[in-house]
């Protein structure tokens, strides 16, 4: 935060009056507001940066649970075997593929109901507890209702329903479409965009509630229609805002492993990459490759938080600045 | 501005550093303190997986093992996956965390192999009260490395067909009382549509070295194939193996439950309750809940023993059992507990106390003549001890094995190989694939983990 904010200039005055050069007096005031922090600060680091470290020693030593008497340095064997390995590298592919389609189908989604949200309905506060609800199940409860209950090409909801429909006309034989098999990944996206499009949903329609309304109500004055608005000015103002949810979202979607451990047990080539880290450490007892794989999921990770951090300052940037 | 505040602002940091110091001690006493737990002197730590049997096992610790022999039992349960690894990491290390844990036959002979699990023949034949000769033969072979027992099972189970009675009687279909795999293919094929939306045959297609592939494998032992020959080569594409696999795909494919590839136990389960399956090839652990209370086939099924093609039979075994741990310092409280657990007496504490199908059956012969189990078991207990001491781990095909296993390959590489076949095997039953590509990427895989004994 170097950028000089009109707040923090207005308290230098009083720095001056109490008769300490202001330059030490802010830092000292500085550090008096920090110094509460640091414990927080320091615990932080200690729960998860030490932990990353360990992965980081770890993932460059020869380490199989199964084989305890050699353990040692091995160098960038772990590496050269994670990245040789094609089961890997076809994990990293689909971990983007995933997140791409299930950050930007629930943005859409979650755009879509932020803006029927933003209007005045009666029962409005139950329709948005309703939609923020999917967000709030355990994640691997959720999956697990998708496999069973919805997916399941024999007693599933899908299949329930089609025979229902198909009864009515009096037909014993409906199709049973097997969406899983069919379409794996897609299935597993769907399960995702569900979970996900109410996280989008919250962000966004924060943003649409720091709307200047005022605004908004010239324009109108002025002539311009429903799409004018949207175009010119909410989604201007929203920019932002669909910017910041959609990497968070993309963050925490890299990492998700229950959908795919509980809906296809990583079968049919929707294998990502947290759930190749979880083969290799359990199946395989290699703490080493495991390690490696996992520093190579968490570069990837960074990637993607720079940029949303960057995002993030921006918009605080903006809103001291307004 | 005020003094108090400039004492403040000059003590702040300091106290910042105090606190700090006292939660990085809090942290490193947390983690240190989880090994002093086991040296208490009458108190033991045992790893176990999280099945319902354990959880019962939990529940009736307290009041009737410590109760009586003054021994804590410090409990700690996790899934299967977490379990396999933790024990893996604490015994191979031999760092002594936990005394005893469940551990199956699949890691038994290995295991004792690299000497991590204390011997129990000894303990076994000076406790007259526990009676070894009534543990099931195979299930102690299973459990046995050089002559010597290392672990002491808690349940075991084989595998059986199951099928619906009524279905085949509407039907006039018979079902033989040794039935071949030609002859329930063809039974599929017949019961399939027996009722709306009813299907020929459940058979597992889910990805997971415990799922797909223990039904498949034994599917290839009894058909003449094998994982590796005894020089370790792997045989996956060996016309016997690709026979087999073709086999059980186009069954799975043609007139098995519709989502196969994503089908486990549970999903089977769910289908055979459901009438969605007219026939099951599965756990013999399942009959107790398809008879159990509420289900609604109950009293409908039959069972016979798992179809063959070249060999007598062909049903799997599989057992949790516990192991007490080289390291342990406990060696004798681990003993109790685990004399204890398996126990005649044991069993009947469970019978009376939570139910007679809760029993954690499977592993002695007196379960099978105890008129409280067959009061609630006497569909299945007959077919289920049949299927038991039929399995024969060391010779479960039409040729010899480098490693001991009917569903499995007793190596430690196992899990990981057969996790990354399945997948495999699980495309082609999707239709992804053909079974010749999944089980030539397969075979690459496997000789890959033969090459690493071949010289040994």
């Amino acid at each position: 935060m170097s950028t000089p904010s009109i707040t923090r200039t207005a308290r230098v005055p009083r720095a001056r009056r109490s008769g300490a050069p202001a330059e030490s007096g802010r830092q000292r005031g500085a550090w008096a507001r920090r110094a509460p922090l640091l414990p927080a600060l320091i615990f932080m680091i200690v729960v998860t940066q030490l932990p990353f470290v360990g992965t980081l020693v770890i993932s460059f030593m020869r380490w199989n649970a199964l084989d305890p008497d050699d353990v040692g340095f091995g160098g960038l064997t772990n590496y050269t075997n994670a990245f040789r390995d094609p089961a890997l590298r076809s994990a990293i592919l689909t971990t983007v593929e995933l997140t791409v389609t299930v950050v930007l189908v629930s943005l859409v989604l979650g755009l879509g109901l932020a803006l029927l949200l933003d209007r005045r309905f009666l029962g409005r506060g139950i329709v948005r507890t309703m939609l923020i609800t999917p967000f709030l199940i355990v994640p691997v409860a959720s999956a697990l209702l998708w496999k069973d209950a919805i997916y399941n090409a024999s007693f599933g909801l899908v299949d329930g329903l089609l025979s229902w429909v198909w009864k009515l006309f009096g037909s014993t034989h409906p199709p049973q479409p097997d969406l899983l098999t069919s379409f794996p990944l897609a299935s597993v996206e769907a399960s995702l965009v569900w979970q996900w499009t109410p996280f989008m949903m919250l962000i966004l329609l924060a943003g649409l509630q720091s709307r200047p309304t005022d605004v908004v109500e010239a324009a109108r004055v002025d002539g311009a229609g429903t799409w004018q608005v949207f175009r010119y000015l909410t989604f201007p103002h929203l920019r932002r805002y669909l910017e910041l949810a959609a990497l968070l979202g993309s963050i925490y979607v890299v990492q998700n492993f229950d959908a795919v451990f509980t809906l296809t047990s990583g079968g049919l080539g929707t294998a990502n990459l947290p759930y190749a880290v979880y083969q290799t450490f359990y199946a395989g007892h290699d703490y080493g490759e495991a390690s490696a794989e996992g520093v190579i999921v968490v570069v990837l990770s960074l990637a993607i938080a720079t940029f949303a951090l960057r995002t993030v300052s921006s918009l605080f940037r903006e809103e001291s600045l307004s | 501005m005020p003094p108090s505040n400039s004492l403040l602002r000059r003590t702040a940091p300091i106290g910042a550093v105090v606190l700090c110091g006292a939660l990085l001690a809090a942290c490193s006493g947390a983690g240190g303190s989880a090994g002093t737990a086991s040296g208490s002197s009458d108190s033991i730590n045992v790893l176990m997986v999280n099945n319902q049997q354990m959880l019962d096992l939990q529940k009736l610790t307290a009041q009737y093992f410590t109760k009586s022999t003054g021994i804590k039992v410090n409990f700690t349960v996790l899934p299967e996956d977490d379990v396999r690894d933790k024990v893996t990491q604490d015994f191979s290390s031999q760092a002594g965390q936990y005394d005893v844990a469940t551990i199956s036959n699949y890691e038994t002979p290995f295991f004792a192999k690299d000497g991590w699990l204390s011997p129990l023949s000894s303990d076994a034949r000076s406790d007259t009260a526990f009676d070894q000769s009534d543990i099931l033969p195979n299930i102690q072979q299973s459990l046995t490395y050089k002559g010597q027992i290392y672990a002491e099972p808690f349940y075991g189970e084989s595998s059986f067909l199951m099928y619906r009675k009524d279905v085949f009687a509407a039907k006039h279909l018979t079902m033989p009382a040794h039935p071949t795999w030609q002859q329930v293919a063809a039974l599929a094929a017949e019961a399939d549509g027996a009722q709306s939306g009813m299907k020929g045959i459940c058979l597992r297609g889910q990805p997971g070295w415990g799922e797909v592939i223990a039904p498949l494998t034994t599917v290839v032992n009894t058909m003449g194939g094998t994982w590796f020959n005894d020089n370790w080569q792997a045989q996956l594409t060996s016309p016997a193996f690709e026979q087999a696999t073709e086999f059980y795909v186009d069954l799975v494919r043609a007139h098995g439950e519709a989502g196969a590839a994503q089908d486990g136990f549970t999903e089977c389960l769910n289908d055979m309750e459901q009438s969605k399956v007219a026939m099951w090839y599965d756990a013999t652990s399942a009959a107790g809940s398809l008879e159990g209370k509420g289900s609604p086939v109950a009293g409908k099924i039959g069972y016979v023993p798992a179809p063959v093609d070249q060999t007598k039979s062909s049903g799997w075994l599989y057992t949790w059992a516990w192991g007490i741990q080289k390291a342990s310092k406990h060696q004798t409280d681990a003993w109790k507990f685990v004399s204890w657990a398996s126990s005649k007496q044991y069993e009947d504490l469970v019978g009376t106390t939570l139910g007679w199908a809760s029993v954690p059956a499977g592993k002695r012969a007196s379960t099978y003549s105890d008129p409280g189990y067959l009061s609630a078991a006497s569909a299945f207990a007959g077919p289920t001890l049949t299927a038991l001491n039929a399995a024969n781990p060391q010779d479960p095909g039409v040729q010899p094995r480098p490693a001991p296993g009917i569903q499995f390959v007793g190596i430690p590489e196992f899990e990981d190989l057969g996790t990354q076949v399945s997948q495999l095997i699980s495309d082609a039953i999707a239709g992804q694939i053909s079974v010749g590509t999944a089980l030539k990427n397969s075979q690459a895989l496997a000789a890959k983990v033969g090459a690493r004994y071949a010289g040994h």
